[in-house]
This record gives structure tokens, sequence and C-alpha cells, in this order.
């Protein structure tokens, strides 16, 4: 990822974006702060944020005509927040000490004739820019119009207090001057770096400056320039009626451009979020209810600070979020897209010190619906998986990542599952089944049941492909393996003679159309929906329909299963966030191998959504809910039920040494009972080593991913080559073996029955020896 | 990893081989393309190196985990 890829991704994120009110203020007050602070009565720290943007709170505060309101999302959901009459209460309250800490002077002078709030602004602006400014006013009165405003409006007292602010600064004023004759005009431009004219009242009509056909002096709206150099001006009321806030606004673009006149930089670049623009971020209405604007008891006074405080918590506290709100990893890692790809874009760029956002990359399923519900589409899922394949490349993925689900698939694509067939006593298929590895480890009987059943069904002879997909390698970003592993799919699906295949697993189905177009498919839920199917023997039940992840592009393959549950008389129930917005058991992307804990959260909240016992069609989604105390079935559980099995939704699923115990034995099986081919012919030696496994200990080596075939490895191998020590006292035997690119120790006994396992532990780390001379 | 990653209790073990108690000795470790001197529970006659449950699943994870994040 370079620079411009990252700003592009993190311009696509709204989250940062400003909310309506913000966005629609002419000098962006940060109004969803303001009124947070109200609704928690924090006086103080609401006044600093309208000093933060705004010239003379004290002033504007009071009189500010709130164009926001218009704007303001709450409006769709009751009234506006009354942000003017917050601000009113809030500048009621005693204002915090604040310090003016200006630049250092610039040795410029400014000329700022009126003292209107335009003018007043130009001269708060800028002299805390470190220029000099020389206020002239035709009246008596520093403030021009704002002297005429009520008082029980705008107290004197409270325009003085914001006066005398400004006149602590490097500002001279001048009162009573007669600023009409066109020589002061001349004066002033030639003894000042720059000049600004208050137009809240019509001045200078014998100046020489351009004017339009109805007398008023040509300014360029928002440069505030007028046609002579070095002259801005602004305030004029006609411009947009009587708007204070819009007055102030003028004064504080005129003083940006004379600022960058005087700089002799660009006076329009960057400026197009000066004015009031339109904000890109989005903010759900949902399950918000309507709430109506909070009235004061006595308008006059406006709102006391009860009634501020209860009207500012009706702001909505505009964000959008929608990706967070519906994802477990990205609510986890506590903070939203943008400020990810920033962490996955450092993560790539250091090149010493500590990969923080390894974890953070490696968590993400690849579920996508990140991208379904965000108003921008931001795609989480191909940031992380580039990402995952950027640190393969570099040799800088972490082994503990995938490594244990990549030998998992290592054994689907070994001989031992790996199976490529046509149907028994055919020479030619026009369909081929692929059941996929996991429903095979999970459910190997509904596997020869619906095999048996599509021969039955389907004429053009139904061959068998047992393998795997590949998906873990490329959720890995493992694009090499991932590769081979198509190509290997492919030459035997040539052999096979080219014929469609049938998917009881969507990711399958997604990997074979998205990387191996060439390979006709269907779902298993389309096939079988096209034959008839057996009679049901959970007619009349109401389950909760779960859409696996990966179906979320293809309603068709969703249509197909619910067309199935309907013929087996079962009523589905659908939950919220289904179909094309359905949620990830936590299986996907190697989140489970990855993140443990959050795969399991992740299971546990799609669980907590309805009490029904959940309907799915992928064998690993059913075996995640399944895992975490949630009665799911699998719809094959449901078409072809096992007759031993009265309450198949009670199924825990097996753990992962079975997982790969069942795919050698459903492959060996199956050879057996359609081809004639001798089971076990396929046994290692070491899997002939006889192991006692109490449950405790089972339930340890489950957790710490270690497999029974790999105790089996170690004791063989260690028996083999004598290996082991020995504790003298208890008698017990400790010996590691490292078959992949992990070490597994195991401490056991021999006894008569086998051997009585212990412990078991792994370790990354290789133990290379003693130190080489 | 130092010698206190060594608990008394490590050096009750025996090789079965050699007849001989593991001794604390130097040991060279590699993981992530960084390799390490430390010392272990070590059989002195067969080079025998042993891991400790304790040692595996703590101060060792620890060190794979700052690896795999270096």
């Amino acid at each position: 990822m370079d620079q411009p890829e990252l700003r592009a991704l993190e311009h696509r994120c709204i989250q940062e974006e400003a909310p309506e009110c913000t966005a629609a203020c002419p000098i962006h007050v940060d109004g969803r702060a303001f009124v947070g602070h109200v609704a928690r009565g924090e006086w103080p720290e609401a006044w600093k944020v309208l000093r933060k943007t705004m010239p003379f709170p004290g002033i504007l505060g009071r009189i500010c005509d709130a164009p926001c309101r218009q704007h303001c999302k709450r409006r769709e959901a009751g009234d506006p927040i009354q942000i003017g009459d917050l601000e009113r209460a809030c500048v009621a309250t005693p204002p915090p000490a604040a310090r003016i800490q200006p630049l250092p002077r610039k040795g410029k002078t400014i000329a700022v004739i009126g003292s209107g709030l335009s003018g007043l602004t130009v001269a708060w602006d800028l002299a805390r820019k470190g220029y000099s400014i020389r206020i002239f006013e035709p009246g008596s009165k520093l403030g021009g119009l704002l002297r005429r405003i009520p008082g029980r409006r705008l107290p004197e007292a409270a325009l003085g207090e914001e006066l005398e602010r400004l006149t602590a600064l490097d500002v001279a004023v001048h009162l009573n001057v007669d600023v009409e004759p066109p020589q002061f005009l001349e004066q002033c431009i030639s003894e000042n770096d720059a000049v600004f004219l208050g137009l809240e009242t019509p001045l200078g009509r014998n100046w020489n400056i351009s004017r339009d056909d109805a007398g008023w002096i040509i300014v360029d709206p928002m440069l505030q320039a007028t046609r002579r150099t070095g002259v801005y001006a602004g305030g004029r009321p006609s411009m947009v009626g009587l708007s204070p806030v819009w007055q102030a606004a003028e004064g504080r673009w005129a003083a940006t451009s004379i600022d960058r006149f005087l700089q002799k930089v660009s006076l329009t670049a960057g400026r197009e979020k000066d004015g009031p623009y339109k904000t890109r971020l989005y903010t759900s209405l949902e399950g918000v209810d309507s709430l109506p604007g909070v009235a004061a008891a006595d308008p006059e006074s406006g709102y006391s600070l009860d009634e501020a405080i209860a009207e500012a918590r009706r702001c909505l506290q505009c964000e959008c979020l929608e990706c967070v709100k519906v994802c477990a990893y990205l609510e986890r890692f506590g903070a939203y897209p943008r400020k990810y790809a920033r962490e996955i874009y450092n993560n790539e760029s250091i090149v010493m010190g500590v990969h923080q956002a390894n974890q953070l990359i490696n968590s993400c399923s690849l579920c996508g619906l990140c991208e379904r519900v965000c108003p921008e589409d931001f795609a989480v899922q191909d940031l992380c998986l580039q990402a995952r394949r950027r640190m393969v490349r570099r040799g800088k993925m972490p082994p503990s990542a995938h490594e244990f689900a990549l030998q998992d698939m290592r054994f689907s694509l070994s001989e031992r599952f790996r199976l490529a067939r046509h149907a028994p006593g055919r020479t030619d298929s026009a369909r081929v089944f692929f059941p996929g590895c996991q429903l095979c480890a999970s459910a190997p009987g509904q596997v020869r049941r619906v095999y048996a059943h599509l021969m039955e069904s389907l004429s053009g002879g139904v061959g068998l492909m047992l393998g795997c997909c590949g998906a873990p390698a490329f959720w890995a970003g493992r694009e090499d393996e991932f590769r081979q592993v198509g190509e290997g799919l492919l030459k035997e699906w040539r052999v096979l003679g080219q014929p469609e295949l049938i998917l009881a697993c969507s990711t399958c189905l997604r990997m074979f159309s998205e990387h191996l177009p060439q390979v006709p498919t269907v779902s298993l839920w389309e096939a079988l929906d096209a034959t008839n199917l057996p009679p049901a023997a959970a007619a009349g039940t109401v389950l909760a329909i779960h859409d696996p992840c990966t179906t979320r592009p293809i309603p068709a393959v969703q249509e197909a299963a619910r067309r199935i549950v309907k013929r087996l008389g079962v009523s589905a129930q659908e939950l919220i966030l289904s179909r094309d917005k359905t949620e990830c058991c936590g299986f996907g992307g190697l989140m489970q191998n990855a993140n443990p804990d959050l795969s399991r959260e992740v299971a546990a909240r799609r669980a907590g959504i309805s009490p029904l016992d959940y309907l799915t069609y992928c064998a690993m989604c059913r075996d995640r809910l399944a895992a975490v105390g949630k009665r799911a079935l699998h719809l094959l559980e449901l078409a072809f039920p096992d007759a031993a099995d009265p309450d198949p939704a009670a199924r825990k699923g097996p753990g992962w040494s079975e997982r790969q115990e069942n795919r050698a034995r459903l492959r060996a099986s199956l050879a057996e009972e359609f081809w004639g081919e001798r089971a076990g012919a396929m046994q290692e030696e070491y899997e002939r080593i006889r192991l006692i496994i109490a449950p405790e200990v089972a339930e340890l080596l489950e957790k710490r991913r270690i497999l029974v075939q790999d105790v089996q490895r170690v004791i063989h191998a260690a028996e083999k080559s004598g290996s082991v020590v020995i504790h003298p006292q208890t008698g017990r035997l400790k010996a590691s073996h490292r078959p992949y690119r992990a070490s597994i120790w195991v401490e056991y006994s021999p006894s008569p029955e086998g051997y009585v396992i212990h412990t078991a532990y792994s370790h990354r780390i290789e133990v290379l020896g003693g130190p080489r001379a | 990893m130092k010698a206190e990653n060594v608990r008394p209790e490590d050096l009750e073990w025996v090789c079965r081989k050699c007849s001989r108690p593991l001794e604390v000795g130097p040991v060279v470790i590699e993981y992530m393309g960084s390799q390490f001197t430390t010392e272990l529970p070590t059989c002195p006659g067969c080079g025998f190196v042993l891991i400790s449950e304790a040692l595996a699943l703590g101060k060792m994870a620890e060190v794979e985990q700052i690896l795999e994040d270096k």
C-alpha cells in the first residue's frame, strides 16, 4: 500500500466527516461537541468549544441565527436541536478563564473600516495572527450596528467584555472618524498593508472603488476581495438578510484572504470547505424515536440550564459506524475503517519495531458485511486480505495465525482424504458431487446418504470428488499455495471429463466460481431442489434460518435452501441480518484460527439473536454455533436424518482430531462401499498406536489444537528413536516431535491397554541443540 | 530466556537413552529468522533438550509472540 492508496481508503470511510450542523455552519462551529457538553452540563467545556471557532461567543452566542437548525438530523425524528438557544444558555454561564496568545508581531498593519461583526471578526482573527490592527469607526462607540441590538438580547456588559478581549491585543481604535472622503480610503490603502471594509452600513459613496448597478461595492463571494488590490470587504446585510453568523463568516474569510495576500500564497487553494457545504457523513435513524423540542418556560429569557440540558440530550451525536454496529471484529479493535487503514499502512511501513496491526489484519473473517452496509462501500475484507498477502510475500506472516488451519487443509488435500471417481460402474460423469472438507468432517453420514440420493436421482452419472477448495490458503493470503490447490482440482476435473460440480459448501462455491470460472458449478441446494426429497421427519417444526456469510452475494442459493426447508415441512423464521446481510459464524477468513476468543464472541452474538434452534446449510456455521451452546442443525441433518440420532440439533461438532479422522474414515468407507477398495489400506504406522485419553486431557488437546494423530506421532517417533526422558519417581515419559512448524510434547505412561496421556503442549520456537563451535 | 526459566523439578527427568539426569546447559533456539542461545535442561550425553510445559506455555509463547510481531 502506498500513500495515495491509503489516502483514497481513508477518504472512503466517512466516520470523521463533519456532522450536519458543523457543515451547515458558515464558520463550522463543532455543534455536536458543543451540544454534547451541554447535555452533560459541562458548561466551561461547552464555552471552550464555542471559543475554538466562534469570534466573540459572548456576542455571537447571543445573537446567532443558527442556520444549522435547518440541517440538524434530529429534524427527521422530531424538531431540530435548538443550538442557537443552547448557545445563549451557555454564554450566560460564567466564561472559563482563557489566555490569548497572539503570534509574534509581523510588522504589518491592517486598516479595518467599520466595527460591525464582520470588521470585529477581521480584527480578532488577524490580531491573533500577529498583525497590527487599526479600526476606524464612524460612530462614537466600538461595535457599530451591534449597539442597536436590545439589551435584553445583548447586554452592554457582555458586548463590553468581548470588546475588551479584542482591544487587549495589538488593536488601535479610532472613533468618530469621518470615513466618507475619497482620500480617506486612499490614505488607508497607502498607509496600511491591507484594508477591510465592513459593509454592515453603507460606506464611502465617493470612494474610488468598483460598484454594481445598485451602488454596492463589488465583492467576490467567499474570497471577499474587492476590485482594488489589497482591499477586502464583507458583512453586507442584504446578501442573505441580517445574519450575524454570516457577517462573522465573511469577516473570517476576508481575514484568511488578507493573511494569504500578505504572505503571497494562493488565495484560493484548499478553501473548498470555507462556507457551508454538504457533508458526506451518514447517520442512521434506525431505532431513533421521534422527540419534540424542549420549550423554554419563559421564552423571553430563553432556556434555563436544566431546560438546555434536556434539549441537548435529544442530540443524536451524529456518526456513521454502520459497519462497526454489525461487526464484533471491527468493534473489538476500538476504532473504524479509516483508522484501521492507517494502522495497517503503518504496520507495513515500519522496518524496526512492533507490528501492532498483525492481529487486526488476521482477525477479520473476510465476510464483507462491512462493505454491504457501508454507504461508501468500504471493504475491510479487501484491505485485510491484501495486507495478509503482502505479509506472506515478505515472509512476515506470523506462523501462529494460520498454520494449524493450513495443516488441516493439507491433510484434506492428501491421499488420506482425496478421491476423484466416476459413479461406480460408469466411465463418465455428467456431474460430480464435491461435499467439501468440513461437511465430511462434521457429518460424514449425511455425505454418504446425499451422495447415494444424488446418484439415484440424477441422470448421466454423478461422480465424487473429495478434497478441499483451498479456501484456507486463500484466506491466509498464501496465493501460491492457493493456486496450486486450484491446479490440482482442475486436473482432477479434467480427468473426470469436465463435469458440472455439485457443491455442498458455499465457500467452495465461491472459490470455484471466482477463481476457477471454467468449472461449471451448482450448489447442492439447487441440485437437491430438482430431485424428489425423502419424506420429512421434522415436519411442523419452526427453526430460524442462518445463511452462511459466503452466500451473501448468491441469492439463488439462499432461495434454493429455503425451498427445500419448505418442502420438508419446516417453517423457517428469518433472523435480523439475513440473506444479503447475513453474519459470519466466526470461522470465515480463519478468524477462528487467528483469534479464537473473538471467534467465539462472534458465534455467541449470532447465536443470541433468536431463541429458536438454528438451521443452516454450512457445516462450519453449524459446528461453530453448536460450539457456543446453540442448538443448530445442518439442512442435510433435516433432509437425510440419522435414525440413530433422535436430537441432531444437540450434537456438538467433532473436535479437530475427530474432523480429520472422520474425513479419512469417510473416504475409506465410501471407497470400499462404492468402488470395492479395501478399507484401512492407507493407515499410517503411527496411527496403530493406542492411546488412553481422559476427557479433561482431550479437552486440553482440543483447546491447544493438538491432534490425537500428532500425539501418536510423538510417541511413535520417541519409541523408535529412544529419545525420551523418564521421571524416576512417577515413571512417566516425556518426548517431543516436530511434524511441521511446531514442536509437540507429550507426557505419557505405557500401560498394557495403551499409552496413557497425561498432558501435551506445543511451541513454535525450534530447538537447534547445543551451540555450534 | 535465561537459567531462571529452568525450575528444579525440570532436572528430575533422566534421559532414558543415556541414563543420565538432565543438566542446565547452553542451547541454541531459533524462530522467525532470529537465533538465541539460552540455558535449558539438557542431557549431557546425547544432547536431548527438555522444554517444560510451564516454559512452553509461558515465557516461550511470549517470546514467540514478540518475534512474530517484530
